[in-house]
Parts: C-alpha cells; structure tokens; sequence
C-alpha cells in the first residue's frame, strides 16, 4: 500500500514521459539530445516549458483585466472602447477594476498631474506582476497640449513608471486603442514566463523603472 | 436694477469707500469697493431688501502687474439682477476680508484664488491650497510666474 502511494507520488521523468508519448526512435533520440542539451544549461530537464509557456500566455494575452484610470478627456474614448459598440472584453479585457491588486494593465487614460504623479507610481507598485502600461493619449506620451505652459503636468508618463505601449492621439479613438491591446497581446506570447523563472529573471520586470 | 442705480446706492451708504462709477468701453460693469469696507458692503448687498444679493456666483483674481484684484459676482434669485464687485490690492501683500461667513459659497472659490493668485484672505475658516499640492511653491496665475523644472525628483521639462 505504502509503496503504491509513493509511486504515485514520484512524478515521472521527462525521459520516462518521453519514452511514452514518442514512438519513433529516431524522433525520440532527437527530443533526448534536446533534453540534455536543457540540462545542461540547468533547466533540469523541464522540457515541458515551451507548451507550458504557450499556455501561460495564452491565458495572460487573453485575460488582460485593465486597472480603470480614467484621469482626464481619453477616459472618455477609453469608456466607449469598453463599452458594446467597440466591446474590449472580445479580447479579454473588458473586466476594469477598481484596485490595482486585480488589474494587470493600467491604461493611464488622461492628463497625469505632479499632485496625482505619486499616488500614480504607488498604484502601480500595488499591481501584482506580470504587469503592463499603457499611456493613452498625447497628455501621458509627453505633456500634449500641456507641454509648454501646463506647470502642473508630468511631461511623459514614463517619467514616472515603466511604459510598455504608447497610444498616440488627442484622444486616440477607440480603434486605436483595441490596436494596441492587439499589439500588447502579440508582445505577451513572445514572453518566456516559465524559463524567467528558472533563470531567476521573472522578478526583473518590475525593476525597469 | 443696473449696476449704475446699485452704486448709487453703495456710495449713498458708504461713501469714499465706494470708487466713482466708471462705464466700461467694452464688457460688463463692475463697481469698485476699497478693500477695508468689503465686508460690511457685502453684508448690506445681502441683506438690503432692494438689493437682496442671496447668490455668490464666483469668486476670482486678477494680476493687473501693478496690482492685483479680487472679483466677486453676485446674483439675486430675488430681483433677478447681477453685479461685480471689485477690489484693487497691494500686489505685494494682496489681503483683504473673507465673505465665507456672508456667502458660505465663497469658501472653495477663495481658497482657489489664493493657490492661483495668491489673495490672502483673512478670517476663511481654512485658508489653503484646494488645486496644487500643499507645498508647492509660488501661484500659477500670476503674470511673472515662473514654473519650477522639478518637482519630488520629476522633471518638469520636456
Ligand atoms: S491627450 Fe487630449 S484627449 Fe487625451 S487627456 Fe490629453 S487633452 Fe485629453
């Protein structure tokens, strides 16, 4: 009984894995080369983490909850992206929370002020990883049409957090907006999430800034 | 009543303290009050049944350069007519009496022209900032405003 259990237990290796799903010699000498070659750049053997990765992504690129930071005129255009005429949740991005502890994407939608800039950088400190930035409009690209005499406004969100994606306009309609939720969707399946780990790396992104 | 007949009837009351009527050449009229005999003026707009002045619209300032103005636009729900009163301050110590306790409406709006324009206004219950943060330096509105090229550790240039 004990010694059942305890083989229940023992995962299986991936050679032993291997053996089971490959039936071509050739193919599996092939798949055992590539599993030393991991090993030995001390990946212990995971040679499930492409697939693994793919679906990390798959599920991260698709389910992209937006932190609602709706602080000026772009909130409006970035409402309208959300709501049924443009319908974001088709791309999994449609659940907007209210606490940066939910939200994998900020959209700063508007004009960031130096009165709002820290409680701006806090919440974004309060957003689990992976996390992801999106400035909206030309006020958080660089000031907008506040650049020259707006004395009150952060001349480029990026002064302040990490920014993955820039959305020109003055709003940016909501096209432009799905555009670039596509465009961030393409950058997260090219990510590695499972070998960041591994290497130690995952933890590096928050540290951009 | 138009704004003649109402400074006529200020200057009837309170006499120098009450500037000469002027006809603007251009924009509204505005009757122009000399800052020490606001408060009692702004009761008797209030409070005088011909003049019954019940609504503060706004309250702002005005940097002339040489001098700096507080504007107040009053409305009467009663007699539906309007006037503007101005005051001309010191420009290096512009302060004059708080109306907050004649119109409770005048609070945020003269906190807001002290941030921007820098009016002291004496007697407000809470005399501070309501726009910029806490501790910003100088007020915006000001014509020689210059604004600072760093704030917190952000830089305020392009
Ligand atoms: S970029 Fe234009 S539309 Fe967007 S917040 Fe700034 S001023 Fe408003």
């Amino acid at each position: 009984m004990s010694e059942q259990m305890t083989a229940q237990t023992q995962p299986p290796s991936a050679e032993e894995l291997l053996r089971g799903a490959v039936k071509d010699p050739r193919e599996l000498t092939r798949y055992l080369s590539y599993l030393k070659t991991l090993t030995e750049e001390g990946l212990n053997g995971s040679v499930l983490i492409a697939p693994l990765d793919a679906a990390i992504n798959w599920s991260r690129a698709n389910s992209i909850w937006p932190l609602s930071f709706g602080i000026a005129c772009c909130a409006i255009e970035m409402m309208c992206a959300g709501a049924s005429k443009f319908d974001l949740d088709r791309f999994g991005a449609g659940a907007f929370r209210p606490t940066p502890r939910q939200g994998d994407l900020m959209i700063v939608a508007g004009t960031v002020t130096h009165k709002m800039a820290p409680r701006l950088r806090r919440l974004w400190e309060q957003m689990p990883e992976p996390k992801f930035v999106m400035a909206m409009g030309a006020c958080t690209i660089g000031g907008g049409p506040y650049c020259k005499y707006g004395y009150s406004v952060v001349k480029g969100l990026d002064k302040i957090v990490p920014v993955d994606i820039y959305v020109p306009g003055c709003p940016p309609r909501p096209e432009a907006l799905i555009d670039a939720f596509l465009k961030l969707q393409a950058r997260i399946r090219t990510d590695r999430p499972i070998e960041e780990r591994i290497k130690g790396k995952e933890q590096g992104r928050g540290e951009r800034a | 009543m138009t704004t003649e007949q109402i400074h006529e009837l200020l200057a009837k009351r309170f006499g120098d303290a009450v500037l000469p009527y002027q006809a603007p050449a251009a924009g509204d009229p505005w009757i122009g009050l000399r800052p020490e005999s606001l408060a009692e003026a702004a009761l008797f707009l209030r409070d005088d049944k011909a003049l019954a002045f019940d609504l503060l619209r706004i309250v702002t300032g005005v940097d002339w350069k040489d001098r700096i103005s507080a504007v107040y636009h009053l409305y009467s729900t009663r007699h539906n007519h309007e006037v503007t009163i101005r005051v001309d301050l010191d420009r290096a110590d512009p302060r004059v009496e708080s109306v907050t306790p004649v119109w409770p409406a005048a609070d945020w709006h003269e906190r807001e022209a002290f941030d921007m324009i820098g009016i002291v206004f004496e007697g407000h219950p809470n005399m501070t900032r309501i726009l910029m943060p806490d501790d910003w330096e100088g007020h915006p509105l000001r014509k020689d405003y210059v604004a600072p090229t760093e704030y917190h550790g952000i830089s305020n240039v392009q």
